[in-house]
């Protein structure tokens, strides 16, 4: 029986969820933890982006086969990092969502990118968030958002 | 069936979201109010009317409810779909209320079009067209002031003091010392008559209208809890994935139950009117179930040609006349006689929606009613097709709105596709003996790339003459594309002397002024289906009509905003949106030269849509390679009265992204009858490093507002185009822009 540690609570899976079950599915189906979309299943627009151990990854295409015994998984119902306080709170001061399905990615992709770059360029922008599609295009609040966010990190 | 344990169920924080899911089957009320803040937060979609706010409430129509909690209740009859409209509408009522913003939040209404009709759609309820706010704006001014009247009228009768000594600001109701809450008195406002005629505000006393007043929906759609259909979550409730056919027109010839035994979870395989269900446990089991079935396909109906051969009989059309949509002086006779003459042809692939959640329905059938569970455009739509499916009256079927994760059409289906399968499942389980059993529908990327519903194809012919001075004499637009309305419940309405409306809006409105002017339309039938997409017929017609105007421009040895002021003498709003966006843009001064190598060019457009003006600057910078980017743009709207600026920002910003989407990659191919593109890796869409810069610049009116919703979007692609061409001299007619 494999056991994780999802937004820090043990949940032990039967060996009856079959392996090639995608982490997306067993948190929105199982587990009820529906902020985490699904927008393609092969890892190409973001939405379904979680942290395992603390890095962003695409649980669309991440097979629960592929996880290891008490690995950590952390979904937008969990987020707790003060980076993450500063982007939803740049987030609602910029007024970032429309449609907002993507936006539970895009808050996991950006408050990843301020844990590893205190004050990222555009260019490390780019690189971090250029994985995470918005078909309502909110990107020009997503940068100014991300900056405001590591502005009030100090 | 439990496979997953949770094991410290002392901590189980989110389960709580569960119960919230579970509330959306009928207990009234929505996730925001589990949340321990403020009412401003508390929005959210479905249920609305459900219950009245908890004892004592005050609904004086249907749009507002006041509870004794001082929560003020704003029911939008429109979908949230991304462009803001709860807040809009909310701002609308609140500020003839006087409510205070924080007090206010939002529900969607239920699907009835007695109460919530669109007032520009007859008598049918749904959002598109950019109308939620015109369409509101009396009705919820009216609304707001209506309780706001009676408010006052409880609270004089209270301190038996004269109406006229009662001031309402900021939620608060006064006379001299004397002060009360909107929840003070929304038991008493309940008992007062509900007046026949109400003042509305002079607008020079607007609080909320044109300024800045923070989206209802941003909290919950920044952390997760915002409510979409896939979301859904109802007791005993399957997910369905559908194998629909792999050509259009195809049907199903018959089909193994038993491939599937293998696949754990899966319940049912029922067979529906375009594929087979597979009715499992969760979506993995279904999608695997899907994955083993086998099917035999009757393609003997399946459409078998490729995109190559629309284009080809659409060349071959477009070398006759079609059915007149105007004809201004002599065209023909002006072209003949014209010093010079300028002929270009344009080709528009067909386009999908592409939101980023897949479409997708929940639906239940009961003895006496079918629940629906949707982000739904198209309401009253819906229920008379989902009544057909399931035998039942369209009053019977009942619709809970949902957040839909982008639309821009797709939701808005006259057919109700994918509303339909849903219904067709639960109808299939029903006959089967499983009634009552909810069940969501879930479409894979693939299948809602694949599976339909797309911005028809079109070509069109256009052709000018300029006399010797350069003044266009003559011009001569002609149109071939499938009609979008033919066969829908709209058409009787919006086709009118065989032309759809929406295959030459943007073209037959041109409002250039020329004297000898002809517009026709070829509206072909081939099996594709087709539907509106964000900004509908001014996808292609502000394309060709906006470079060719360009391209005279050119020929005219003028400066193509000079050229165009020339033309739109009489049109003093298209005239106000083109002189701010160049202004803004610094059209005048040079651009800044690239690096070495590059190519700089700046680009304009104008076009109106939807009573909305807008005109966008575009500036391109073209690499060595021939790639480009696309680095600022300058946009200029005329929506007439700005109920919310920063939503009308985004609106325009978000429609420029579409619309550059679309003019960069935009492009569903067809091969011998199937979709080549199946997903994000082949049918790309913009992403953040491709997003220029964009300022907006809103034209100050006193006009009723209009919608913002889609008015951006066709203005880019064609900016874009006269972009490239001031850089490269190559003039782009086709989409997606592909330089040489």
């Amino acid at each position: 029986m494999p056991t994780l540690f999802v937004n820090k609570e043990r949940v032990d899976i039967s060996a009856n969820v079959p392996g090639d079950t995608p982490l997306l599915w067993i948190l929105r189906d199982n587990l009820n933890l529906t902020g985490t979309k699904y927008g393609c299943g092969m890892a190409v627009c973001g939405a379904c982006t979680v942290y395992i151990e603390g890095q962003p990854v695409r649980s669309c295409q991440t097979p629960l086969s592929s996880l290891r015994l008490g690995t950590e998984i952390t979904t937008i119902e969990g987020l707790r990092t003060k980076e993450a306080q500063a982007v939803q709170t740049a987030w609602e001061k910029l007024d970032v969502p429309q449609c907002g399905y993507c936006q539970s990615g895009q808050v996991m992709a950006a408050a990843a990118l301020l844990a590893k770059k205190k004050k990222p360029t555009d260019a490390d922008i780019d690189a971090a968030m250029q994985g995470n599609l918005c078909r309502c295009a909110t990107y020009v609040r997503i940068r100014a958002a991300i900056k405001e966010a590591a502005k009030s990190l100090g | 069936m439990s496979e997953i344990t949770i094991v410290n169920a002392g901590r189980r924080g989110f389960l709580k979201a569960s119960a919230a899911s579970v509330a959306l089957s009928g207990a009234g009320l929505t996730l925001g109010f589990h949340l321990p803040d403020a009412a401003a937060q508390a929005t959210g979609p479905g249920l609305a009317g459900a219950a009245a706010s908890a004892g004592g409430g005050f609904a004086p129509n249907a749009f507002v409810r006041i509870g004794r909690d001082n929560t003020v209740t704003i029911i939008a009859k429109h979908l949230e779909m991304g462009q803001g409209t709860y807040t809009g509408l909310a701002t609308i009522v609140a500020e003839e209320l006087d409510a205070s913003w924080p007090q206010v939040r939002v529900e969607g209404a239920p699907a009835d079009a007695t109460r919530y009709n669109n007032l520009l759609w007859g008598p049918a309820q749904g959002t598109g067209g950019s109308t939620a706010i015109a369409n509101s704006w009396d009705q919820l001014r009216n609304a707001g002031a209506a309780a706001r009247a009676m408010l006052v009228a409880a609270a004089a009768k209270r301190w038996d003091v004269p109406v006229a000594s009662i001031t309402v600001k900021d939620g608060v109701v006064s006379s001299g010392g004397r002060k009360a809450t909107f929840g003070e008195l929304a038991e008493a406002a309940a008992t007062m008559p509900i007046p026949t005629e109400v003042r509305l505000k002079d607008p020079k006393n607007f609080v909320l209208i044109g300024k800045h007043v923070p989206r209802k929906d941003t909290r919950a759609k920044s952390n997760g809890t915002a409510q979409f259909t896939l979301d859904v979550r109802l007791p005993d409730m399957l997910t369905a994935v559908v194998a629909h056919p792999p050509r259009f027109g195809a049907r199903v010839k018959s089909f193994d139950a038993q491939s599937v035994s293998g696949a754990s979870g899966v319940r049912y395989v029922v067979e529906v009117p375009n594929g087979v269900a597979i009715v499992a446990t969760s979506f993995w089991a279904a999608k695997k179930g899907r994955d083993a079935l086998k099917i035999e396909w009757d393609e003997s109906e399946a459409i078998k040609f490729s995109s190559a051969d629309i284009l080809a009989d659409y060349k071959a059309l477009a070398a006759k006349p079609g059915t007149i949509a105007r004809n201004d002086g002599d065209a023909a006779g002006a072209m003949a006689g014209a010093a010079k003459t300028l002929a270009a042809a344009y080709e528009f692939p067909y386009l999908a929606h592409a939101a980023m959640e897949p479409m997708d329905c929940v639906a239940k059938l009961s003895a006496d009613s079918c629940e629906i569970w949707n982000g739904e455009q198209s309401q009253t739509s819906a229920q008379y097709a989902v009544a057909e499916v399931v035998g039942l009256k369209p009053e019977q079927v009942k619709l809970n709105m949902l957040y839909a994760g982008g639309s821009f059409g797709r939701r808005a289906n006259p057919t109700a596709d994918y509303v339909v399968e849903a219904a067709s499942i639960v109808q299939a389980l029903a006959k089967a003996g499983k009634r009552d059993l909810p069940v969501k529908l879930v479409w894979t990327r693939e299948d809602d790339m694949r599976a339909g519903y797309y911005r028809p194809a079109y070509y069109h012919t256009l052709k000018a003459g300029l006399d010797a001075s350069g003044n266009v004499v003559a011009w001569q637009h002609r149109i071939v594309g499938q009609s979008i309305l033919a066969g829908t419940a709209f058409e009787a309405g919006m086709v009118k002397g065989g032309i759809d409306a929406t295959s030459v809006e943007g073209a037959s409105n041109l409002p250039y002024a020329i004297p000898n002017l002809a517009v026709d339309l070829h509206s072909p039938k081939n099996g594709v289906p087709v539907l509106w997409w964000r900004s509908v017929g001014s996808t292609h017609t502000a394309f060709s009509t906006e470079t060719f105007i360009d391209e005279l421009a050119k020929a005219a040895n003028k400066d193509p905003v000079q050229f165009r002021r020339a033309l739109l003498a009489t049109h003093p709003r298209h005239l106000a949106v083109l002189d701010l966006a160049a202004g803004q843009a610094g059209w005048d001064t040079p651009l800044a030269p690239g690096k070495t190598g590059e190519r700089r060019g700046r680009g304009i457009a104008v076009h109106e849509s939807f009573n909305s003006f807008v005109a966008e600057v575009a500036e391109v910078t073209v690499r060595k390679d021939g790639t480009f980017s696309v680095d600022r743009v300058v946009c200029a709207v005329d929506c007439g009265i700005a109920v919310n600026p920063d939503v009308i920002r985004a609106q325009m910003e978000g429609g420029i992204g579409f619309g550059l989407s679309a003019a960069l990659y935009g492009a569903i191919t067809i091969k011998n009858g199937a979709v080549e593109q199946s997903n994000f890796h082949d049918y790309p869409v913009l992403r953040i490093s491709e997003m220029p810069k964009i300022d907006v610049h809103i034209v100050p009116s006193a006009a009723k507002p209009t919608g913002v919703g889609e008015p951006a979007t066709p203005v880019i692609a064609p900016a874009v185009a006269n972009a490239l061409a001031a850089a490269t001299g190559q003039r782009l007619r086709n989409l997606p822009l592909k330089l040489a």
